[in-house]
């Protein structure tokens, strides 16, 4: 099975909020809780860039090994998705996930955070495929229905990927040698460094 | 023919300053900086990485959290929490169980020496022993939710299931933020209560250079309170200070803090937590095991003559010396010692 990775080529992205908007409207993600966001590093000088992101779905997620009650885990497409019905709203997920994904309904003071929300890849949960449940507690199940997640399918540059990491990971090193820059696969070293690592192992060896 | 001259004049003209223009043109060309291409000064993931802590933005939600693109300190923590604190926990209480099983089966329990007299002496009003058993409780509370944190994934969870234990793990949250606040006010009173009487003095110094009689057969004098009662006193104060200041920023979260404030508030307040735990292990030992007859200082309040007159010689005279004797053993007429 591919193993689904996200990459914002920050060259590409024009700061159009569209792949935020499309996630909440498609996921009804409640008031005050963004799956994804879009954040402008050096705003306003020469050669500032702009990056897409959300869960980065990490090869040994942070999140899961944190997690007191042990609700997370990753789906055979390298997923990681989580049970709100297990999840206690502690926020330690928060502290260790290096990309701030994970999101809470209510402030959390005197701990009343409230259950965990965070990008799922449009991949729902441990629910039932397209259930009712599954929607209402973790949106839309996209992949069981044989589509990409939504953000990367709106985005009108086409500078947010997602999908199978091999193939997005070679769009982008395509994209880097023919224009001849890129500021990075944003958060790829941090979330996937055992594949990127073997995938450079490999390719000085073949 | 005139039209004609002037438009070739103006051309002329146009084409001198031109060339006059050109070469300073030129000159400011040469002294400016290559022109900037934006591409290749963009920044990248990389550098940043190399230079920052953390990467930070703007964005335009209200979640200014949400700014922080990326933190790989998240890792450090990660290995904080789910590996080192577990490792130092287990050996920290382990060790301390240990030693003082180690303490009960070769030293044993401090006997009275002299036997019990029957005679009785107040040692603890019951606002005091109020105070006690409320910090108690709400330790115990705190100490069993704050362990099953750290310690309950791996040791409860595959005992009873995941949704027992999640539910468990909810009430313990909660339990944990809740009971802080009368084990606060109750240690902060205490404070007040005690802490004159715990100031370190030169007997202290002796109690401690003569172990406090646990080694040898001879018993240091002591006040009220022993150097040893002292030590705890001021090291549970510490300990409570560090809870409370961590605590609160937990409690509170990135109010006064970014992520990084977060995390070390996180270890923090689990590491003298942990320190907390394990010097109360050793106060539970003495209290209710190591020394017979100081259970009842805490429960009834009163306390045998001789057990007061052994570990808190000092004490003892000045109570007699304010007129405020011993209760006789029912049935004894006389009340001078």
């Amino acid at each position: 099975m591919a193993r689904m990775k996200f990459l914002c080529d920050a060259d590409r992205c024009i700061e159009c909020n569209a792949c935020v908007t499309a996630c909440k409207n498609e996921n009804e993600v409640p008031w005050g809780i963004n799956r994804r966001r879009v954040v402008t590093i050096n705003d306003g000088e020469p050669g500032e860039r702009s990056v897409s992101m959300a869960c980065m779905h990490c090869t040994d997620a942070p999140c899961a090994a944190v997690c007191p009650v042990n609700c997370f885990y990753t789906t055979q497409d390298g997923v990681v998705l989580h049970n709100k019905d297990l999840c206690i709203g502690c926020g330690y997920c928060f502290y260790a996930c290096p990309f701030g994904a994970p999101q809470y309904p209510r402030v959390g003071n005197f701990g009343s955070r409230g259950k965990m929300d965070k990008c799922t890849f449009c991949a729902g949960g441990p629910e039932p495929a397209g259930s009712a449940a599954e929607y209402e507690k973790y949106g839309a199940n996209r992949l069981a229905e044989g589509k990409l997640p939504i953000c990367a399918e709106v985005c009108s540059t086409r500078a947010l990927l997602a999908g199978d990491g091999e193939i997005v990971g070679q769009i982008y090193e395509e994209r880097v040698a023919r224009r001849g820059y890129g500021s990075g696969a944003w958060g790829w070293q941090t979330a996937y460094d055992e594949d990127v690592k073997a995938d450079a192992g490999s390719r000085s060896g073949g | 023919m005139g039209k004609l001259k002037r438009r070739v004049r103006l051309v002329l003209t146009a084409m001198l300053l031109l060339a006059a223009a050109v070469p300073v043109a030129a000159q400011t060309a040469a002294q400016a900086p290559a022109p900037l291409d934006a591409n290749t000064a963009a920044v990248t993931e990389q550098r940043l990485l190399q230079r920052h802590y953390l990467i930070e933005g703007r964005g335009t939600i209200a979640d200014t959290r949400s700014y922080v693109i990326e933190q790989p300190l998240g890792r450090l923590w990660r290995m904080a929490q789910s590996v080192w604190l577990r490792w130092i926990g287990a050996a920290v209480i382990i060790a301390t169980l240990a030693f003082f099983t180690v303490l009960y089966f070769t030293l044993g329990p401090m006997r009275i020496e002299a036997g019990r007299s029957g005679r009785m002496i107040v040692r603890f009003s019951a606002f005091e022993r109020c105070l006690h058993w409320t910090i108690a409780i709400s330790f115990t509370i705190l100490a069993v939710t704050g362990l099953n944190i750290t310690f309950g994934r791996e040791l409860l969870l595959p005992l009873i299931g995941a949704e027992a234990f999640s539910r468990w793990s909810l009430l313990s949250k909660y339990a944990h933020d809740y009971s802080s606040f009368p084990f606060l006010l109750c240690v902060a009173v205490m404070f007040l209560l005690w802490a004159r009487a715990t100031l370190p003095t030169m007997v202290d110094v002796r109690w401690f250079m003569e172990g406090g009689g646990m080694v040898g057969h001879r018993h240091p004098p002591a006040e009220k309170f022993n150097g040893g009662q002292k030590l705890l006193f001021w090291v549970a104060m510490a300990g409570t200070a560090g809870v409370a200041l961590s605590g609160v920023f937990l409690l509170f979260p990135f109010y006064w803090s970014n992520i990084i404030g977060m995390q070390i508030a996180h270890v923090a307040h689990a590491l003298v937590g942990l320190a907390f735990v394990a010097t109360v292990i050793a106060h539970i030992y003495i209290g209710a095991v190591g020394l017979e007859g100081g259970w009842a200082a805490m429960v009834s309040g009163e306390v045998d003559l001789n057990w007061a007159k052994q570990h808190h010689s000092l004490w003892v005279e000045r109570e007699f010396g304010q007129g405020r004797g011993a209760n006789p053993p029912a049935g004894a007429t006389t009340t001078s010692p």
